[in-house]
């Protein structure tokens, strides 16, 4: 019971968010309002007992990516444009709109034959998940079972997350980073053959 | 923002709760829900919240951008030469059976120190991104007062 209504309140308040995202012109609210989307979005994820994901989704979704928005937002801004509006769209609505409105309803219709949530015989769980969650705590000594897949059995995978991350920062470092010394010089030179 | 006194007091008195939260999911993340990866963007999270308030000036004097960097290859060399620590040692790549004397302290060693790597570069990785946007957008803002000065 209380189940249904915590379930109904967080999704209600996820399909009102989504809603104001898209209706809303002012890319400050949009900013603020996904950072909303994915802390409810944590929400649900402890709702259904996934502690670890919902984490994730609270510091990456609704924290740090939300401070990277807003840096791109004041990286992009010209006083010209101070609202920050999303310029209106020029064509008309109804070709993406059609799409949209098929792929939902494939998805829907897609559900229907997903197995129940938390079913025990779903074929998720019946393929490497029970051998986990009997053996991890005499094979790993570790009592969170999630620890102990990311961090030992699929060891090698996490490396290469960890690997993708290293190099986000890099990519990050060679396009915005350092000083712009060439640029400034050219600038620089420009400026004095003005004067 | 010099003269926001509520912020400033209020986030001098959280920064170091975030960072002790941290440390508890960097190095609790066996028993309880969190790890590596958490951890590193909650400490993230506490040097940006401390940068956003007191300025990016004093955010670089806590953790240089040079540290940063060495940091984030550290992290990911401390994985990667686990890996390769097991292999001297006899092992697969990464099984960290053989790192100490039974099999549970050598997966309990093992984890503990790659959750290390992960946490490191995270991180890092995390900081580096917010330095670099923030500073780039100083650089405009600064270029844009300049030109609208001429």
């Amino acid at each position: 019971m209380i189940d249904n209504i915590v379930d109904i309140t967080l999704l209600s308040l996820i399909a009102i968010h989504a809603v104001a995202i898209i209706r809303m012109r002012s890319l400050f609210a949009v900013v603020m309002l996904f950072s909303g989307f994915s802390f409810l979005s944590a929400g649900l994820f402890v709702v259904m007992d996934a502690a670890d994901v919902a984490f994730t989704e609270a510091a990456v979704g609704a924290g740090i990516s939300t401070v990277l928005m807003l840096a791109t937002l004041a990286l992009t801004y010209t006083p010209a444009e101070a609202d920050k509006e999303e310029k209106a769209p020029t064509h008309k609505p109804w070709l993406p709109l059609s799409v949209v409105f098929i792929t939902g309803a494939l998805l829907i219709y897609g559900t229907y034959n997903l197995p129940g949530f938390g079913d025990p015989n779903a074929p998720s769980q019946l393929h490497v998940a029970p051998y986990y969650l009997e053996k991890s705590m005499p094979e790993t000594g570790v009592p969170n079972v999630v620890t102990a897949v990311l961090a030992s059995y699929r060891g090698f995978d996490t490396l290469g997350e960890v690997t993708v991350i290293f190099t986000a920062g890099i990519a990050v470092l060679l396009i915005i980073g350092g000083r712009r010394r060439v640029k400034s010089k050219i600038e620089k030179n420009g400026g004095d053959r003005e004067a | 923002m010099k003269h926001n006194l509520i912020l400033r007091v209020v986030s001098k008195f959280l920064i170091p709760l975030i960072i002790l939260f941290a440390l508890y999911v960097q190095f609790h993340g066996d028993f309880g829900p969190g790890g590596g990866f958490q951890a590193g963007v909650i400490f993230s999270a506490a040097i940006i919240l401390y940068g956003l308030v007191f300025g990016l000036d004093k955010a670089k004097r806590v953790i240089t951008p040079y540290v940063l960097r060495l940091l984030a290859s550290l992290g990911v060399l401390i994985y990667a030469g686990t890996g390769a620590a097991t292999i001297l040692l006899g092992g697969n790549f990464l099984q960290y059976g053989v790192l100490a004397s039974s099999q549970l302290a050598g997966q309990h060693l093992g984890i503990l120190v790659i959750e290390l790597g992960v946490g490191m570069t995270v991180m890092s990785v995390m900081l580096i991104i917010f330095f670099t946007f923030a500073e780039r957008g100083q650089a405009v803002l600064n270029s844009k007062i300049e030109s609208e000065r001429e």
